[in-house]
């Protein structure tokens, strides 16, 4: 076990997003227990602002795609492009819903975008670093990307109700909100997914299954493409799942437009269940079969996918991986996936036993920090906050982690191959001579101190201060290696 | 452009208000063209010993050894000023100035007090108090807010208004690119900090090549030394005209020569030398009525290290260019580099307070009375500090 003086170090800042001014000294006493601390069965800080719900959410989607409908009467003409007239209307009128419409999208993405700088905000913030960390992770385990619109504009809502609530409570209650969340079934289209032989895929022509939550849920949420399973079990999975979707329009009109004796089964944060577009029959997936129980039958190959041994194993590694080592140390992923097992994939156990591994506390600083971590570190170390929205998205575009856009739903990389290529340390070295320009502080050595703790290496500490300005002092701070790395 | 107009507005509401000319000195009653004054600060404690070369001292090639610079007529020789003085042979354009009685110098100035830090030093050079941390805005800005009554534009080249033009006188601020360059400073600095981190040490220095290569001057000269001339020019852009600046901060990085001095210095000096070349050639028939100063926060050590460097000392340099001032020869006493005459026993002892040569340029050359010079914009500096006379 470290000395006390690194230990506290190590946990603002490997554990943690890194330490502001004081913050140090108060933790040196416990710094296992400053951790520990932060386990709570409500789960990790929320951020503040008053954000819309999911449902309020899905009633502005709904306004918002209710604008390029047309006249009234006209619900199901396809979408016209530019100012084509329909029903003999004029190109004035369509000039005015189209700039309408964009206003409406627009407005959405600046929710999309503000809900983005309050979680950045709450980032720089926090007492709890530990508790943002673990949730941050966990959004990144399960990832909803902004890529494709309509899921992007429901991601501050999804870390907000599927993610944060859950982090230190059953995994498998996590998967089950993270996948029902609209946002997941806008992103990996499960909406569009419909059963060929349900009451809907009977009748229709070109409309069928996606596979596409079916698989990821199985290679990237669970158990992993390792873990035994093939072809057959994916299709299986994505049948189970046809019927998991999102209210459309007509499903809140009150005039008797819905569907004749299929009232729909409603969850959490705007889950809806179309029994008419779901497979019906048993399915049989890695091995055991399930029954026709409509919603029930896929919740229950989700919880046993939660519940199986790969996935401890999986993710497991994932945890060590992301905030220990690259290559983790085997010791640390077993244990970790020892208490999972134990414990029935409990969140709180397994962060328990991320913070009590010796592992954790080794002092070498290994991980290569985030853009996002980075940023967000610096901020704390400097004792200010991002507070214009364009400067953070470019920040973040620059260093190659746009807002809330990983690339795919494998989710942000974590390897230092990944973040600290020589393109990446030149965006970033450039970041970091403005900000050390822009930045108003006293005295960098005191600054580097408080920031860094007994993980300030001697040579660092002497470059800031021989540096020959204070904007020198501090970039040469931000971009030294036990400031990059954790 | 919208940044400068905002800044009239408030400048002009501000003056009118009238509750500045309560406190303001008296200013000349300019309606026509406004006088420009340029303050360059070379950060990191410029090398005087190696700028206004004091060739003639006895001591002089001694105490610098390998450092020292030649005589005039040698082989890199200093540029012959006056009275045993020499300008660094990579100032040239200056000496030009010079000769055509546009150029003056002081030798051996200093801040009213002794402090070693960069970060302490720099502030008080900007802030204008006796000492460190009396003021949290600037002279310079201080000295806007005198001369409000003639609305007098500040200007700050950087991306941060520098400590020397904050305060109550709003200030536009430009900078340029802000690219890191391979050659820079700071890319060395890390290549230190890197020594045990290969994989950041290497990917930065390729990451920095390869920008290299994309900037790269299509006739084959680095880019880097016709920066200086360009920012001359950019920054006189910003001088001219209606809307033009009339009070500009910038601030130049790289003047800390604790190891390799001879090579880094003439690079500063070089890009030093076609900073102010672009400023002449961009204020064109504007040169007459413009002051450029060049000002550090202490000097170096008059003997050379084990590193062919120097290290942090006390007495340096200052500049003055441009077409407003007048002829005349050193500004201040020379205290030579005599056993006994080093501050210390190490540095150049000045003989001049730093701020006496601010406030001859302000009270002659932009109006600022003597009182608001003395309890305003230098607080305390009566008695310490009087006004050098004859500069404009």
């Amino acid at each position: 076990m470290a000395a006390s003086e690194t230990a506290a170090a190590i946990a603002l800042t490997r554990l943690g997003l890194g330490a502001r001014a004081g913050e140090i000294d108060r933790v040196r006493p416990d710094p296992k227990g400053w951790a520990l601390a932060q386990i709570r069965p409500d789960g990790a800080p929320q951020p503040s602002g008053g954000f819309p719900s999911s449902n309020q959410r899905m009633n502005e989607l709904l306004d918002y795609q209710d604008m390029d409908r047309g006249a009234p009467g006209a619900q199901n003409a396809p979408r016209t492009q530019g100012t084509q007239p329909a029903t003999g209307e004029s190109d004035p009128d369509a000039q005015a819903r189209l700039m309408a419409r964009r206003a409406a999208r627009r407005k959405l993405a600046e929710s999309r975008d503000a809900e983005f700088l309050a979680r950045a905000q709450l980032g720089t913030a926090t007492d709890h670093g530990f508790a943002e960390r673990w949730a941050l992770f966990w959004s990144n385990a399960i990832t909803v990307s902004s890529t494709k619109f309509n899921a992007g504009i429901f991601i501050g809502q999804y870390e907000r109700e599927a993610i944060r609530p859950h982090v230190f409570g059953k995994f498998e209650d996590m998967a089950l909100a993270a996948e029902q969340h609209p946002a997941m079934l806008f992103y990996l289209d499960q909406v569009r997914s419909i059963g060929p032989d349900s009451q809907v895929g009977g009748r229709r022509r070109n409309v069928g299954l996606n596979e596409n939550l079916a698989r990821e849920m199985m290679e990237l949420h669970t158990v992993g493409a390792d873990s035994g399973y093939g072809q057959a079990d994916v299709t299986q999975l994505a049948q189970a799942l046809t019927g998991w979707s999102v209210p459309m329009a007509r499903d809140l009109a009150t005039d008797g437009r819905r569907q004749a004796g299929n009232a729909l089964e409603r969850g959490p944060n705007g889950f809806v269940f179309r029994p008419d577009v779901h497979e019906p029959g048993e399915r049989v997936v890695m091995g055991k079969t399930y029954p026709p129980t409509g919603l029930a039958q896929g919740q229950a190959i989700l919880r046993d996918l939660a519940q199986h041994p790969a996935t401890a194993t999986r993710l497991a590694r994932s945890i060590a991986a992301h905030f220990v080592a690259d290559d983790p140390p085997l010791a640390l992923v077993a244990r970790l996936e020892r208490t999972w097992m134990a414990s029935g994939g409990d969140l709180a156990e397994v962060a328990r036993s991320l913070v009590e591994a010796d592992e954790t506390w080794s002092p070498q600083p290994t991980k290569v920090k985030t853009p996002y971590e980075f940023i967000v570190s610096t901020h704390r170390a400097l004792g200010t906050r991002p507070d214009r929205l364009p400067a953070l998205r470019s920040a973040l575009t620059d260093m190659g982690q746009p807002m809330f856009e990983p690339p795919s739903p494998e989710g942000w990389p974590d390897a230092a191959a990944d973040w600290a290529g020589p393109n990446a340390l030149v965006k970033r070295l450039n970041w970091a001579k403005r900000t050390g320009e822009m930045a108003q502080v006293g005295d960098p050595t005191a600054l580097a101190d408080g920031a860094l703790g007994a993980r300030l290496t001697a040579p660092t500490r002497l470059a800031v201060s021989r540096a020959e300005s204070r904007a020198e002092a501090l970039t040469l701070f931000l971009m030294s290696p036990e400031f990059q790395r954790r | 452009m919208s940044r400068l107009d905002l800044n009239r507005r408030n400048l002009l509401a501000f003056a009118s208000a009238g509750a500045a000319l309560a406190f303001a000195g008296r200013v000349s009653a300019e309606t026509g063209p406004r006088n420009k004054l340029v303050v360059l600060i070379a950060r990191g404690a410029m090398d005087g010993l190696s700028v206004t070369v004091p060739y003639a001292d006895p001591n002089y090639a001694a105490l610098r050894g390998s450092l020292a610079i030649p005589v005039p007529g040698q082989d890199g020789g200093a540029l012959a000023l006056t009275e045993g003085f020499g300008l660094h042979p990579a100032l040239a354009n200056l000496h030009g100035l010079y000769s055509q009685g546009r150029m003056r110098f002081a030798p051996a100035v200093a801040l009213p007090v002794r402090i070693r830090s960069h970060f302490d030093a720099q502030d008080v050079l900007e802030n204008g108090g006796e000492g460190l941390r009396q003021q949290a805005d600037g002279w310079l800005n201080r000295a806007l807010v005198a001369a409000g009554g003639t609305s007098l534009k500040g200007l700050s080249i950087g991306v941060q208004t520098p400590l020397i033009l904050r305060g109550d006188a709003p200030v536009s601020s430009w900078a340029p690119g802000g690219q890191v360059r391979g050659d820079d400073r700071i890319a060395s600095l890390l290549q230190d900090l890197y020594a045990n981190d290969p994989m950041l040490a290497q990917n930065l220095a390729s990451g920095l090549a390869t920008e290299e290569l994309a900037v790269m001057g299509g006739d084959g000269t680095p880019v880097r030394r016709n920066d200086a001339l360009s920012l001359g020019r950019a920054v006189s852009r910003l001088m001219t005209g209606q809307d033009g600046s009339d009070i500009v901060a910038v601030s130049l990085d790289g003047w800390d020569t604790h190891a390799g001095q001879k090579n880094q210095l003439q690079t500063r000096l070089s890009g030093l030398d076609q900073l102010i070349a672009g400023l002449q050639e961009g204020l064109g028939d504007q040169w007459r009525r413009t002051v450029v100063v060049v000002a550090t926060e202490f000097g170096r050590t008059a003997r050379a290290n084990g590193t062919q460097g120097t290290d942090h000392g006390t007495g340096s340099s200052m500049l003055l260019a441009g077409g407003a001032l007048k002829r005349g020869g050193p500004i201040g006493d020379w205290p030579t580099l005599a056993e006994g005459k080093l501050f210390e026993d190490r540095d150049l002892a000045p003989t001049l307070d730093i701020r006496s040569v601010f406030k001859g340029v302000l009270r002659d050359h932009i109006g600022v009375d003597r009182a608001a010079l003395d309890n305003r914009v230098f607080p305390g500096s009566a008695a310490e500090a009087p006004p050098v006379d004859g500069l404009v």
